[in-house]
């Protein structure tokens, strides 16, 4: 018996609902998800930091955090320690509220996000039939929310920053919007578990031609974009704002994961052909691990952008977006859309 | 009290603003303090204030005597520190009227080589982190490294040498030092093509620089402006081929020219000097001759009343050195013509009309060190 995920979700949802009327079995199952995914942000804060540290130290001849645990792999958990238990921050002449509330809904927005995504197969806490187009609408969200801090810190740099990183995510994110589409397309489906289970026999990158593949390049760039990361780095707003540097990784991670799930296929295996002895000893290896893989690999990409290119000036920035990105991915949304009508793709 | 917020507030226009880049800031490499008027995000005025790192080392020098004074000037400019003393030591020497033995200008030249790189490469890492890659920067140190411990086991010192004094050098070459020249030479050449694949290759970092702050030829000439900066303009001002001094018109190298006067001339002239720079070692390193390492001088130098002066090319460009002597012990009058004074005036010029982001980028490829602009 193949290893899944989907037998202790549902033995789980099975036990509770016997046991307790249906009303307190979902909210006892809404308080597990809840722990589980702020369980999974906290590990992500610790991990995907250690990992751009080792990441840059790699790239940089360097040797990175080497002396807290076995080869540093503690070292965020004491940056963490000391971090909190630092005296908490608020500049003078702030809007108290707003400045305060700014980071918690970046935050948010990015563990909602979360709900749509199939970590494995059955393993989604939310399957909802319009998945893909709730998370592109959750996570632009996020916008207000660093808005918000740039204007409630009451300091002209902070709102040019923040100014500037709104302008590069909502003019990023059309075409990380239409990038999405061209999946959308060929799957025929919103749903994420649809789009996943179409990759079932080819992951999208192999399966869909040329024009998934422009689409990818341009979602990964614009997934660096939005995440205000290097080559895009302009916004220096976070800066000053403390749980931004963590929102900042869980919004790579589900940039990340997205990406992953829609061109390479999710929880999926990697198969070539069918019923070869290869797509045999590929499903054996369990959907998380492939899911998990194939994000962290997306992951490794956008830090090595950012430990490799230099930082694009703002207004070639928005250049890039307004003149190229944006008219390819028009062109390439048509060419996708013949190639779905005519079903070219394998 | 002098408050030149005060002043700029009152004499800026409302549509304007006005912000302070440095003393304090990342990209001025030092204590350079830069008034910037800006109309939206493009520059209209830009105006340097100096002085943060002022130490008279003019007036300083009048009170040592012709040994002495050579040491200070590594202080100068800290990153060409061999070329510093090297024209400190011609200018007395043209006074004292001095024969160099073959074996001290041979080192003389080697070390000036050496330092150039040095510098070059250290320029090479802070312009791509100017720009934002900040990888480069421990790329170049990792060779640069190599070039100060061949300068640490020779002199002494790793960042501000003192070796070339009037008369030729202080101390005989390290045992090492042919060796340890060419593993540096070795691991230089098999290096640089990555450099050229991480930096220069980059579309990022060709948009960045190609046709932004842009020097003509008729601008450099008359600001001054002298080395890579007003190569990279097509004027032809390289000291060691128009005014050789040493051994340098036996030595066989190119005066690298260039003709876009942008950021992106300014950056392929130097790393084309690179490459200059190691065919020149490599014709030395294997013919240093034997002999003495300094002429034979008296332990008090004395100059005959009259001037002089010397120049040498440094890193940045052309550094004068000019002695009045009255024919005592101590210089009369000292000055220093130092490149990097001329280059930043011209920094107005090449800013003018850009983004305030293409700033940062012009200051990396004139590569300015503020403690030779302010001495």
């Amino acid at each position: 018996m193949k290893f899944s995920l989907e037998y202790i979700t549902k033995s789980v949802d099975g036990w509770l609902n016997a046991t307790f009327n249906p009303t307190i079995a979902f909210l006892i199952e809404s308080v597990i998800v809840m722990v589980l995914v702020i369980a999974l942000f906290a590990f992500l804060g610790l991990v995907l930091v250690i990992m751009e540290r080792k990441v840059a130290a790699f790239m940089q001849i360097r040797l990175g955090p080497n002396r807290v645990g076995p080869k540093g792999m503690f070292q965020t958990v004491a940056d963490t320690l000391k971090l909190i238990v630092k005296e908490g921050f608020t500049p003078n002449n702030v809007d108290k509220f707003l400045f305060n509330l700014a980071p918690f809904i970046v935050m948010i927005t990015a563990m909602v996000a979360m709900a749509p995504l199939p970590f494995a197969n059955g393993f989604q806490i939310w399957d909802v039939n319009i998945g893909i187009l709730f998370i592109t609408a959750i996570t632009s969200v996020s916008v207000i929310g660093i808005l918000m801090a740039g204007w409630s810190s009451n300091n002209k740099y902070s709102l040019l920053g923040a100014m500037r990183s709104g302008a590069q995510i909502v003019s990023y994110e059309l075409s990380a919007g239409l990038s999405i589409l061209v999946i959308v397309m060929l799957s025929s489906s919103l749903r994420i578990s649809d789009i996943v289970a179409a990759q079932a026999d080819g992951w999208w990158i192999f399966k869909g031609h040329i024009p998934v593949l422009i689409s990818f390049v341009i979602f990964i760039i614009a997934a660096t974009a939005e995440t205000n990361r290097a080559p895009f780095d302009m916004a220096e707003a976070e800066s000053e704002l403390t749980l931004f540097f963590l929102a900042e990784y869980a919004n790579i991670f589900i940039v990340c994961a997205v990406g992953a799930t829609l061109f390479l296929g999710g929880w999926m295996p990697l198969h070539f052909g069918t019923g070869t002895a290869f797509n045999t000893v590929m499903d054996y290896i369990p959907g998380i691990v492939w899911f998990f893989g194939k994000t962290f690999l997306l992951i490794f990409i956008i830090m090595w952008f950012r430990w490799t290119f230099p930082r694009l000036r703002i207004d070639q920035l928005l250049n890039l977006e307004w003149k190229y990105l944006l008219p390819i991915c028009l062109v390439n949304l048509l060419l996708a859309t013949i190639i779905a009508i005519a079903g070219w793709h394998f | 009290m002098y408050r030149e917020s005060q002043i700029i507030r009152n004499n800026t226009p409302d549509n304007y603003m006005v912000i302070n880049v440095g003393p304090q800031h990342p990209s001025t490499h030092g204590v350079l303090h830069f008034v910037i008027t800006l109309n939206g995000e493009t520059v209209v005025k830009l105006e340097p204030h100096l002085g943060y790192i002022h130490r008279s080392i003019e007036k300083m020098c009048e009170s040592l005597n012709y040994r002495q004074f050579v040491y200070v000037t590594s202080r100068m400019d800290y990153l060409s520190s061999h070329i510093n003393n090297h024209a400190c030591a011609l200018c007395v020497e043209q006074g004292l009227q001095v024969e160099i033995p073959e074996r001290a200008q041979v080192i003389r030249v080697l070390m000036d080589e050496l330092t150039r790189l040095a510098s070059h490469l250290l320029w090479w890492g802070s312009m791509a982190m100017d720009i934002g890659a900040l990888t480069p920067f421990f790329h170049a140190f990792r060779e640069r490294e190599m070039i100060t411990e061949i300068f640490e086991e020779t002199c002494g010192a790793r960042l501000t040498m003192n070796y070339i004094c009037p008369g030729g050098v202080m101390a005989d070459l390290h045992p090492d030092f042919q060796a340890k020249v060419k593993a540096f030479l070795k691991q230089l050449k098999e290096k640089l093509p990555e450099y050229h694949e991480l930096v220069t290759g980059n579309i990022i970092f060709q948009n960045r620089t190609k046709g932004i702050g842009i020097l003509s030829k008729k601008d450099a000439i008359s600001f001054g402006v002298s080395g890579p900066t007003a190569r990279a303009s097509g004027v032809s001002c390289d000291v060691r081929k128009r005014y050789p001094y040493e051994l340098y018109d036996k030595l066989e190298f190119k005066e690298v020219l260039e003709d876009g006067g942008d950021c992106w001339a300014r950056y392929l002239v130097r790393m084309e000097e690179i490459n200059q720079s190691v065919a020149i070692v490599e014709q030395l390193i294997d013919h240093i001759p034997e002999g003495d390492i300094q002429a034979k001088t008296k332990a008090v130098l004395k100059l005959p009343k009259g001037e002089f002066y010397s120049r040498v090319e440094t890193a940045r460009g052309d550094l004068g050195v000019y002695i009045v002597s009255e024919g005592g012990t101590t210089p009369y009058r000292i000055k220093f013509r130092s490149p990097g004074f001329s280059n930043l005036s011209a920094m107005e010029t090449m800013c003018k009309g850009g983004k305030i982001g293409d700033f940062v980028a012009v200051m990396g490829s004139v590569d300015l060190v503020i403690p030779d602009i302010d001495r």
